[in-house]
């Protein structure tokens, strides 16, 4: 009797019919699709800053989450300050890999694979000679990022790859870090 | 001038709905814009051979005779092979009879040409799908020291000045001009977004075999999850080499191709790479193991393994740890750019407001969104055989029903109209 098994219904706690409609809604309506994402930042002290999120612009009118939330960034004691929160690339690393668990539950849900967990770890190397501006070769940012998932599901090995393949396909942040971006900083 | 169904192009879609209409006893023109299979003619590069078998170009009436089924036919004969097809069915074809505009008239269509006027109460757009080059909007900021070729302008490596080529694409067009481009002494820099990884021969048969066979090119439009994305899936990293060799990223490395990431821009004269490489390799090679996959269930439920070789895998496609984000387009070390980032059709032609926001046809696999005019010839437009010159026939057979009821219910609905009025 091994092929009679009671079918549970997949549930990673994805709304898969919210954002299929979604989709099949915004395809008709592009201009409810056009979203602005916004921070704010206020200067603490010395390197430390602090962040906060509340209001966005989407579906056409202005929303808000539940509440305010807000990061405070700091760079580390080796760095001669205080220490009083992330640092702001870690912050990066924080948000690509929230993007793409995200996408790996959503993508899971869709294609109804049960996970049972999933972490990741995230490297990414740097040479520090360039925001220190002691070598002008050397660029700011990451020289690579490294992500490495472990993933407990009801599904193959290649089901799981695929899985994390197709959550990169769809993520904001890995295009946002992956694709050059225009920036224009401005002062009042 | 005055016919049942005007019939635009012809080239495989157009006579295959020619042999179909005639077959119906439909009265019908196929006008077409310059010669016979137009744009095998020019618009293809001069070693580029189908990236079908011979045997796989099967047409309404009209199958391979050759004794080279596994070949793969060249230009030229290819368009001799449309030309024999025209000739063996009669097609009523007016070669370069170039169509400028096709607007509503009573209950039917005008079709305005060069060559005449024809009105006519059915059409079938059989333009095909690759009319014009679409070239991504970064190709503005080029630097204008760099010659730059579409795929369908590109001819031969003599055309392209000795030194470096960055060719963007790889899929089908992309991967053979960076393979004959490379081989020809010019470095090739090779920007890879999305494609799609097939190996040419599995298991000791073509992939066109597998797919015939186990019935994936059979697939219909209405039974799949998501048909925009099948009908925007890149072409087939396929070649129709005399050889049979496959090519892919790999074999592209080997020869000395550098792979880099999809293009995302150019900056200060700097080409900016994506970052996606090794994701967009991963999807292709998992994609590609699962149709491999789907092709050894096949093999084994249809006994037929011990015809073939046994099952296998290919080496996942390599990426260097660390390819370049950016290449320096005013340094020299790149001389030209070839744009093979894919095609779109052309309807600037059609009055009739059919046309969605991303310059496709509204239809329902062919029946457009307008009273009597069908679409013919696009990818996964019914099957996933659909663009294929072996799909088409399979495609014209149901349009031309569709079509032919579409006559018959008209000319019912006219009768009775007009047995009421002499009541």
């Amino acid at each position: 009797m091994a092929d009679t098994t009671i079918e549970k219904p997949v549930n990673n706690g994805v709304n898969v019919q919210a954002l299929l409609g979604a989709r099949e809604a915004l395809t008709k309506a592009p201009e409810a699709a056009q979203f602005k994402w916004r921070a704010t930042v206020k200067w603490v002290n010395g390197t430390h800053s602090r962040s906060t999120v509340e209001g966005f612009y989407g579906l056409g009118s202005e929303q808000k989450h539940k509440t305010q939330f807000s990061f405070d960034a700091d760079h580390p004691e080796v760095f001669a300050s205080e220490d009083r929160g992330a640092t702001p690339v870690e912050l990066v690393l924080a948000g690509l890999a929230s993007c793409l668990t995200a996408g790996v539950a959503a993508v899971a849900q869709l294609r109804e694979i049960q996970l049972r967990s999933v972490s990741a770890t995230l490297e990414a190397g740097m040479d520090i000679r360039g925001i220190l501006g002691a070598d002008s070769d050397v660029r700011n940012g990451f020289d690579g990022i490294k992500v490495t998932y472990k993933i407990d599901a009801d599904a193959s090995a290649d089901d799981i790859k695929a899985l994390v393949a197709q959550s990169q396909k769809r993520s904001a942040v890995y295009d946002i870090i992956t694709n050059p971006t225009n920036v224009t900083v401005e002062v009042q | 001038m005055r016919t049942t169904a005007v019939v635009i192009g012809a080239g495989q879609a157009g006579l295959a709905m020619s042999w179909w209409l005639a077959k119906r006893s439909i009265d019908h023109v196929v006008l077409e814009r310059g010669e016979l299979a137009n744009s095998w003619k020019t618009e293809r590069w001069d070693s580029l051979r189908l990236l079908t078998p011979n045997w796989q170009s099967r047409l309404p009436g009209y199958g391979y005779e050759g004794n080279d089924p596994d070949g793969f036919r060249t230009m030229p004969e290819t368009i001799a092979f449309l030309e024999r097809y025209a000739t063996v069915i009669s097609a009523p074809v007016r070669l370069h009879t170039s169509v400028t505009s096709v607007r509503h008239h009573d209950d039917g269509y005008e079709v305005i040409a060069n060559q005449g006027t024809w009105r006519c109460d059915t059409l079938v757009i059989a333009t095909g799908a690759c009319n014009v080059a679409q070239v991504p909007a970064v190709a503005a900021t080029v630097p204008t020291t760099i010659a730059t070729l579409t795929s369908m302008q590109y001819r031969n490596p003599d055309q392209v000045e000795e030194g470096g080529v960055l060719v963007v694409g790889a899929s089908a067009s992309g991967t053979q001009i960076a393979d004959e481009l490379q081989r020809s002494g010019r470095p090739v820099t090779l920007a890879v977004g999305e494609h799609v990884r097939v190996p040419r021969v599995y298991r000791g048969r073509d992939i066109q075999w597998w797919m015939d066979a186990a019935g994936v090119l059979d697939e219909r439009y209405d039974e799949i999850d998501d048909i925009v994305r099948a009908r925007n899936v890149p072409s087939l990293q396929l070649a129709g080499y005399a050889d049979r060799r496959t090519i892919d990223l790999n074999s592209l490395t080997r020869i000395g191709v550098k792979l880099v990431g999809r293009l995302a821009g150019i900056n200060g004269g700097k080409a900016q790479f994506s970052g996606s490489l090794r994701n967009v390799c991963a999807l292709a090679d998992l994609k590609m193991n699962r149709l491999l996959e789907t092709i050894d269930d096949w093999a084994a439920v249809n006994a037929i393994s011990n015809q073939v070789a046994p099952p296998h895998r290919f080496e996942p496609t390599r990426v260097e740890a660390s390819p370049p984000l950016l290449l320096d387009l005013t340094r020299g070390a790149i001389k030209t750019i070839i744009w093979a980032t894919g095609f779109r059709p052309d309807y600037s032609w059609l009055e009739v407001p059919v046309v969605d926001h991303k310059g496709h046809l509204r239809h329902d696999g062919g029946v457009v969104d307008a009273p009597g005019i069908y679409l013919l010839g696009m990818q996964f437009l019914r099957r996933r055989k659909s663009s294929l010159i072996d799909g088409v026939g399979d495609d014209a057979r149901d349009l031309s029903a569709h079509l032919a009821s579409y006559l018959d219910r008209r000319s019912s609905a006219a009768r009775s109209e007009q047995r009421a009025l002499s009541r």
